[in-house]
């Protein structure tokens, strides 16, 4: 069953900048992984309970305490620019 | 031609858990920048998020408040963006399986009454606060953003309605009824100027009696519940004139501009977001059993639509029932004034009124202030008995609200007690009508006329204090 991918949109997501050879490159094998998904996808699932998790388990919970934080220097320390106690970024040109 | 609008809200809303969602990182507003942050929150490689319990009941309370069902199964999923106030670059979240479904609230307007349905209330994380300096401070226009992740994973709830909103006064009673279902569980500060509370809007415009929808828009940045009413409305009126010049509305995100009163469209993306959600691994999914369900709906207290109804039943008027069942603070305040003995509809006047011109002036909530009910009921005994004036009555109200003392004391050291007993008053309207005898005259040959500029030489003579009523029945008497 061929599937057709558009492999440039999903560079363009991942915020991957691809060459031509690249695109080409992974199209072919993100096909690969779409046809078999396809295969997994015609199975007769009718009355399946869907799984969204491979544990069979539900209700993993914390109680709301509240814990230690990072030290706030230790947290900077991995940033790549900071102002004060901000982390500093290129400016934002696009909204979520 | 006559243009419906149709009109869906979506209410962001962050829970007051002591911890957040995935984390133990404290929930606190105002902390210095990046203190509340750990490598859940920041989204380090190998950092695992755990639920939070508390925030997982206090969702289902939301629910419950709606009127929603609890799903006995749902899945949290991550939803795929880049964006610098997501660390991880995903947001945990939840997409086909919510925790709650198909609920609905009741609103009341000047337009009548409506039910609008509620399609779900999700769970989610909060982002972190960006902060764009450089020209203007606005987006887009920036040199740099500085960023501060103490607001990333704050427990977040997203309640979305059905388009069932008609108006844009609908649309502000549906968000401040919502907002007033969400004060009383006590499960979020709702501080729209702090963003714990966050409408956008969902509009479009069809011909009326149409059943299909026109092209929509999405509002957001509508930071009070006036500036819903206000967005709204200025939308409304833009589509209709887009659509009566023969144009097409364009499916666009908008800006609200509070300063301008004007919606501007955001920079449009170059296409439209994938968020590629799928299933989160990193946490299994939660199962609400009926023993659960109902010990959480036991817990409920009292909703807004149920002290509505009681309130009328006091004889209260429809707006001022609505607003005292929302703001449930001024309600307990009434209810307290009222079980001590006061007349409900004025205690309800003066907290609707004075009590809540004077908290917005001073921007005080009504805890931090001195009233309580016993003090309202303390001080509708004193007009009752005739020992203050209604306008003097206010005066005392401000006293009290800025904690000069009991009502009694205030308007003791205000000097605004009412004189009524008639041994005190005589000598004084005799006075006047001895240095006024003209006008006397002219009322006992019946002239009534005259009654007010008496009645007016007598409330001067003493300093306002005469009760008006008192003065009337002496000077009736007088002139036979
Ligand atoms: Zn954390």
């Amino acid at each position: 069953m061929p599937i057709d991918i558009d492999i440039a949109k999903v560079a363009r997501l991942a915020r991957l900048a691809l060459s031509d050879e690249e695109l080409d490159l992974y199209r072919a094998q993100c096909e690969v992984v779409l046809e078999h998904a396809a295969l997994v996808q015609a199975l007769p699932t009718e009355g399946v309970e869907p799984t969204s998790h491979p544990l069979r388990r539900t209700n993993a919970f914390r109680e709301d305490v509240v814990t230690e934080c990072l030290d706030t220097e230790e947290v900077l320390a991995q940033a790549p620019d900071r102002d004060g106690n901000y982390f500093r970024v290129p400016p934002i040109l696009e909204e979520p | 031609m006559k243009f419906e609008p149709v009109i869906g809200i979506e209410t962001h809303v962050e829970l007051t858990t002591a911890s957040k969602m995935f984390c133990g990182c404290p929930v606190e507003f105002g902390a210095p920048p990046n203190t509340n942050v750990c490598p859940v929150c920041l989204g380090l490689p190998g950092a695992l998020p755990v639920v939070n319990h508390t925030a997982v009941e206090y969702a289902m309370k939301i629910g419950l408040g709606l009127q929603c069902e609890i799903a006995p199964h749902s899945v949290f999923s991550r939803k795929n963006y880049f964006y610098p106030d997501m660390p991880k670059n995903y947001q945990i979240s939840q997409y086909d399986l919510p925790l709650c479904i198909d609920g609905y609230i009741d609103i009341e307007t000047d337009e009548g009454s409506a039910r609008v349905g509620i399609t779900r209330v999700h769970m989610e994380e909060d982002t972190g606060k960006s902060t764009h300096l450089g020209a203007g401070g606005r987006i887009g226009a920036g040199s740099q953003t500085l960023l501060d992740f103490n607001r990333a994973g704050v427990p977040l709830m997203e309640i979305v309605s059905e388009p069932d909103l008609r108006s844009a006064v609908q649309a502000r009673a549906y968000a401040e009824e919502v907002r007033g279902v969400v004060k009383r569980l006590g499960v979020s500060d709702v501080k729209l100027e702090e963003g714990s509370m966050r409408f956008d809007a969902n509009i479009s415009l069809r011909p009326e009696g149409a059943s299909t929808f026109g092209t929509k828009v999405e509002v957001k940045n509508m930071n009070s519940l006036r500036s819903v009413q206000r967005a709204l409305e200025y939308e409304i009126k833009r589509q209709a004139a887009v659509l009566e010049a023969g144009e097409e509305v364009v499916q666009e995100t908008r800006h609200w501009n509070e300063e301008d009163g004007t919606t501007a469209a955001m920079r449009s993306k170059e296409e439209a977001f994938d968020y590629r959600y799928f299933p989160e691994p990193d946490l299994v999914p939660i199962a609400v059993d009926e023993a659960w369900r109902s010990e959480v709906a036991s817990g409920l207290p009292e909703l807004p639509a149920q002290a509505r109804e009681r309130y009328r039943a006091q004889g209260l008027e429809p707006t001022t029932a609505g607003l005292l069942s929302r703001e449930v603070d001024l309600g307990r305040v009434f209810e307290d004034a009222v079980g001590a003995g006061a007349d409900a509809r004025t205690v309800a006047n003066w907290l609707t009124g004075e009590v809540t011109a004077w908290l917005r002036k001073e921007s005080l909530l009504l805890p931090d202030s001195h009233l309580d009910g016993a003090a309202l009921a303390e001080l509708e005994a004193m007009v009752g008995a005739g020992d203050l004036s209604a306008t003097a009555a206010k005066d005392v109200l401000g006293g009290v609200l800025s904690g000069e003392g009991r009502p009694a004391e205030v308007a003791e050291s205000r000097d605004l007690i009412q004189v009524s007993d008639s041994a005190s008053l005589e000598p004084a309207v005799d006075a006047v009508l001895a240095a006024n005898s003209d006008a006397f005259e002219k009322l006992k040959s019946g002239d009534h006329k005259v009654m007010g500029f008496l009645i007016g030489q007598v409330m001067r003579s003493t300093g306002g204090k005469a009760d008006p009523a008192a003065v009337t029945r002496i000077i009736n008497e007088r002139a036979g």
